[in-house]
């Protein structure tokens, strides 16, 4: 099918982005990587979209070194995050993140912005931000706030950002030496959305673990960190599987996510002890 | 422009070399825009939704879905199709290589393989059959079992690379 677009701008920056979206009245749409939206547009599901493109402000694009945090602009696309040197150093997670999402021709416009925004639950840095407890900053026509990760992601393709508001950048701690950060995943096809995901950070001061496509946002489970951190790791499955409640559909069924969101945290703790799962 | 929402939008941009000036509708996408505007159905439009990879062109020297970029959105971009990508002989041992290995039957999915893959030939070191599949796994063909393709590429990216050592 073909998209249908009540009209397009092109911003020409942060403040006149806010500006039309404000006059966009209700009707107005953040355009960034399209990706997401424009697939949506073109089955119909979003129609007559007063489209603010944001896709060429370079003032939100990039990563920087902040001392203790790395500051990621919304418009870095996943091709970037991907072969970026801090991100590799200092936030790896979001590195192997990368190699999940799509396919390359996708991921040389998606941004990692549009990805958090859009919120789909089955989305690798939903989860991998929320893992890495990250800060999401925040632009819209009262100034500026900031959100954490585990505040963001409300419900299915719903966060916390309001009308006429935009995702200007995301900041993190940097992982510190010695620190792991791993994803796994099951996928039917390589690019494909997950049926189930898993990220795990070990760093000294205890474990962090945060779920995709296994509920209607990513999933921290405090109780499987908690049973890392003091435990076994057949505890942590166990206490896994009591915290989540994936749902059941064409793709797999609920029992079959747990048991794999289990299998998925076995070969994550493995890959990082280097052992057998 | 820049102050308030148009439902045509005015574009210039080059397509395969030559200036191109236009007036879209907001919702256009660029593979439309080339095939029925431009008349260049080297592309192909199937999905529309970025599974299928058919509609894969160079926008700014990155391969990207045709059916997921809106032709408003290019102002003063560089497009390449296959069209202009063959004139310049640039995928020309890609092209041959396919020929030579059979990597094609109907040849839909071809102009979006041959696009998707050019942007391996840069890539060092060159990258092992994994790799490949890897890199191509955005690109349906419902004819070759891909097999025979990913024999093209690979032959393709060998003989880069004894070229780049000669
Ligand atoms: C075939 C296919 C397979 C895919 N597979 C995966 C996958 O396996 N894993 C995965 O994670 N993703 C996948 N994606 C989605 C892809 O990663 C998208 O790039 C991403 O979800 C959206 O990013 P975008 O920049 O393209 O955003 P857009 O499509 O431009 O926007 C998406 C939504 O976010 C809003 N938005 C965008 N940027 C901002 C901002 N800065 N502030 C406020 N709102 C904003 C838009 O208004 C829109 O509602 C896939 C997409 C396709 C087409
Ligand atoms: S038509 Fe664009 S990916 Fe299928
Ligand atoms: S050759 Fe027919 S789809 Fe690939």
């Amino acid at each position: 099918m073909k998209a249908q677009a009540g009209g397009y701008v092109r911003a020409t920056d942060v403040s006149h982005a806010l500006r039309m979206l404000a006059e966009a009245d209700g009707a107005g749409r953040v355009l960034a990587g399209g990706q997401s939206l424009i697939a949506a547009m073109n089955m119909r599901l979003s129609t007559g979209d007063m489209l603010v493109d944001i896709s060429r402000l370079a003032e939100l694009s990039g990563v920087t070194d902040d001392g203790d945090c790395l500051r990621i602009g919304a418009l870095t696309r996943h091709v970037d995050i991907g072969r970026d040197p801090l991100i590799r150093r200092f936030a790896p997670l979001l590195s192997e993140a990368v190699d999940h999402i799509a396919h390359a021709a996708i991921r040389n416009r998606g941004t990692i912005g549009g990805a958090l925004a859009h919120a789909d639950p089955a989305a690798e840095f939903p989860a991998a931000i929320l893992c890495l407890d990250a800060t999401l900053h925040i632009q819209g026509p009262d100034g500026t706030r900031s959100v954490a990760a585990g505040d963001f992601f409300v419900d299915v393709f719903t966060t916390d950002l309001q009308e006429g508001e935009i995702l200007i950048a995301i900041t993190l701690r940097k992982c510190a030496q010695g620190e792991h950060q791993v994803l796994e995943e099951v996928a039917r096809r390589s690019g494909d959305y997950a049926l189930a995901g898993l990220c795990l950070i070990r760093r000294s001061s205890g474990h962090r673990v945060a779920l995709l496509s296994v509920g209607a946002t990513p999933v921290l489970a405090t109780g499987a960190m908690a049973a890392l951190d003091t435990g076994t790791v057949d505890e942590a499955v166990a206490a896994l599987k009591t915290e989540i409640d994936p749902p059941s559909d064409t793709q797999a069924s609920a029992s079959y996510r747990k048991h794999l969101a289990g299998v998925l945290l076995r070969r994550a703790v493995a890959r990082i002890e280097g052992g057998q799962p | 422009m820049s102050d308030s929402f148009r439902a045509k939008v005015d574009i210039a941009l080059t397509v395969n070399g030559e200036p191109v000036e236009a007036r879209v509708p907001a919702g256009r996408h660029l593979i439309d825009f080339l095939r029925l505007d431009l008349g260049l159905t080297g592309a192909h439009a199937s999905c529309e939704h970025g599974v299928c990879g058919a509609c894969t062109v160079r926008v700014d020297g990155d391969a990207v879905r045709g059916c997921l970029t809106l032709a408003a959105q290019l102002d003063g971009s560089e497009v390449w199709t296959v069209e202009g990508l063959s004139d310049t002989a640039e995928i020309r041992v890609l092209q041959d290589a396919f020929v030579a290995r059979n990597a094609l039957q109907c040849g839909f999915c071809t102009p979006g393989m041959l696009v998707a893959a050019q942007e391996l030939l840069h890539r060092r070191p060159i990258p092992d059959r994994a790799a490949i599949r890897e890199h191509l796994s955005g690109n349906y063909c419902r004819c070759t079992g891909y097999e025979a393709i990913v024999d093209a590429v690979e032959d393709t990216l060998r003989k880069c690379a004894d070229e780049d050592m000669a």
